[in-house]
């Protein structure tokens, strides 16, 4: 299991490379707080954790990491777009 | 088929989804539809773990998304676009400390199931070094980020903040967070019947990231905070991965891995334009704030004086240009002169002059601050140009406009090798027929140093607050 992890985990990070470094520094800043809001995906882990039966203290810290995860997902990807509608080709005066 | 598989396969549409969106940002036409499906694709795997059959309770679930969408909606909403950099960062910590809370809350999941006798697998060593690492990392994302937070929005002070013994005491704080992981390790074997060593080591690592963030973060000068912002982002994704080997979730460790690559070329682009080493800007204690409110005392350079000009001056020589180059930084955000900038561009445009932006990659307080400011003023975005792209055009341009831009324009940089930022790739605003720098006074730079460009025979000098000297620029062109 660890190697496959490893072996996801690094491939993933090769396409990232190719991807990204080829993203115009116009975007960078959209860039950051879009990527940011996808490692918000913490949130699935911590959806798992708040909705177990009979821990209590994995349920409450894994409810309070959801809402921090989710806080990260929902603001980044509305900041994310709020920004980039302004991003616009505007036409000759 | 069954039900994990069908979740697996909602995963990994997740990830084709985020590295789809992640290729649209490459053009500003399509990045909005690229951030939407991104968007679209953690909905996927959001709903996928919602259908997980063994979540029984998930009035918890909802609460938290409810609560963090609402929470994280007022944050998105609210921002003025010239507190991007603060918020970025406040949503890095909060990734962060979500690693850390999962990382957490697997420890007490595995204990609460061992106590009920479930037949959950038994906690191997490399559960305790992945659970530690997703621990440490999370951690100093959260205080690093939130200590970029209170620098970037000015509740602490941007200056290097240092203390005798600080590299030691770092050290010992390293040490000890090993110390910590390795104890975890060593303990693993007999958990959770014996919890003690895997849950005191799992604290120690805490309370020393915790540490570790904040020493990491604070001798870091202002204006290297794109540096700083890029890295923590790349952190983020790193703990968002490592929580992915916690739980073996290969969404996770997908998605943490993009993000972690996207920080670190970012980082590395930030450093390549300073000509630093990662390592140089991490060491910290390089400049302070370029806080130039008060006037300096220098106004002679090596027998040359600076010779300062007016708006209505500023006013006639550009409205006699064919072509201009305006180069903001960081004072232009300070000033909030954007919008005034903009009514400037527009008033030259309808003259028929030609105007160009040019944007230095480390101008402002993170990666594509002066793009995002320009974009919220209306400013098209194919004006803008990089370093590169447009570094061949100032010998042929009438006027450059420098807005609160200072390091970044020091020729200084091309030829004395004295100087502290030789060697730094610079935007070549001395080549212009006339360049005018729109600044407070002439306190030096970040760098500490003088600018060169300030006294050449053919700058001029145009003091005061930059949104004011440009409104009176725009008002005296209207009336020629």
């Amino acid at each position: 299991m660890l190697l496959e992890n490893i072996i996801v985990f690094v491939l993933a990070a090769f396409v990232g490379r190719e991807v990204i470094s080829k993203v115009p520094a116009t975007m960078h800043t959209p860039l950051m707080s879009g990527s940011n809001a996808i490692s918000g995906i913490t949130m699935v882990g911590a959806l798992v954790l708040a909705g177990m039966v009979g821990g209590m203290w994995a349920k409450w810290i894994g409810f309070a990491a959801l809402i921090f995860a989710t806080i990260n997902v929902v603001g980044g990807f509305m900041v994310t777009d709020r920004m980039l509608e302004m991003f616009k080709k505007k036409d000759k005066v | 088929m069954s039900l994990t598989d069908l979740i697996d396969i909602a995963y990994l549409i997740a990830a084709i989804l985020f590295i789809t969106g992640l290729k649209k940002l490459q053009s500003p036409g399509t990045a909005r539809d690229g951030n939407r499906l991104a968007a679209v694709g953690m909905f996927v795997a959001v709903a996928a773990t919602l259908f997980q059959g063994e979540l029984l309770t998930p009035a918890e679930m909802i609460a938290g998304i409810v609560i963090g969408s609402g929470i994280g909606a007022i944050l998105a909403k609210r921002v003025q676009m010239t507190g991007m950099p603060e918020l970025v960062a406040a949503f890095n910590g909060f990734g962060g400390i979500a690693s850390f809370g999962v990382a957490g809350a697997e420890i007490a999941k595995i204990m609460t199931l061992a106590g009920a006798a479930t037949g959950e697998p038994a906690f191997d060593v490399t559960s305790a070094v992945t659970i530690a690492v997703s621990l440490l990392i999370g951690m100093i994302t959260f205080t690093g980020s939130f200590v970029a937070f209170g620098k970037l929005s000015g509740k602490i002070s941007g200056n290097p903040i240092s203390f005798p013994g600080m590299r030691l005491f770092t050290v010992l704080m390293f040490s000890g967070a090993i110390f910590g992981a390795g104890y975890m390790v060593w303990g693993a074997g007999g958990f959770p019947a014996a919890a003690d060593p895997v849950v005191q080591g799992a604290i120690l690592v805490g309370i020393t990231a915790f540490i570790l963030g904040i020493l990491l973060v604070i001798p870091i000068g202002g204006a290297d905070m794109p540096v700083v912002v890029a890295l923590l982002n790349s952190y983020s994704g790193l703990a968002a991965a490592a929580t992915g080997f916690v739980l073996n979730n290969t969404a996770l460790i997908v998605s943490g891995a993009l993000v972690g690559a996207s920080g670190l070329i970012l980082t590395n682009i930030m450093c390549v334009a300073m000509n630093r080493s990662l390592l140089n800007v991490l060491l910290g204690g390089f400049g302070g704030d370029s806080d130039d409110s008060e006037a300096g005392p220098v106004q002679s350079f090596e027998g040359k004086s600076v010779q300062s000009t007016s708006p209505d001056d500023t006013a006639i020589l550009l409205s006699y240009a064919q072509k201009v180059i305006i180069v903001p930084g960081y004072g232009m955000a300070v000033a909030q002169a954007q919008h005034a900038v903009r009514e400037l561009a527009d008033e030259l445009d309808k003259r028929g002059i030609e105007v160009k932006f040019a944007v230095h990659p480390v101008a402002g307080r993170m990666p594509g601050h002066m793009n995002v400011l320009l974009a919220e003023a209306n400013v098209s975005y194919d004006k803008l140009f990089e370093m590169d792209e447009i570094n061949g055009e100032f010998e042929s341009c009438d006027v450059a406009l420098v807005i609160g831009a200072n390091d970044v324009v020091n020729p200084a940089a091309r030829h004395d090798k004295t100087s502290p930022i030789y060697g730094m790739p610079i935007l070549n605003v001395d080549q212009a027929a006339t360049s005018i720098v729109l600044k407070r006074s002439m306190r030096p730079g970040y760098a500490g140093i003088q600018n060169e460009l300030f006294f050449n025979g053919n700058n001029r000098m145009l003091f005061g607050d930059a949104k004011e000297s440009i409104t009176a620029i725009v008002a005296e062109i209207k009336l020629l």
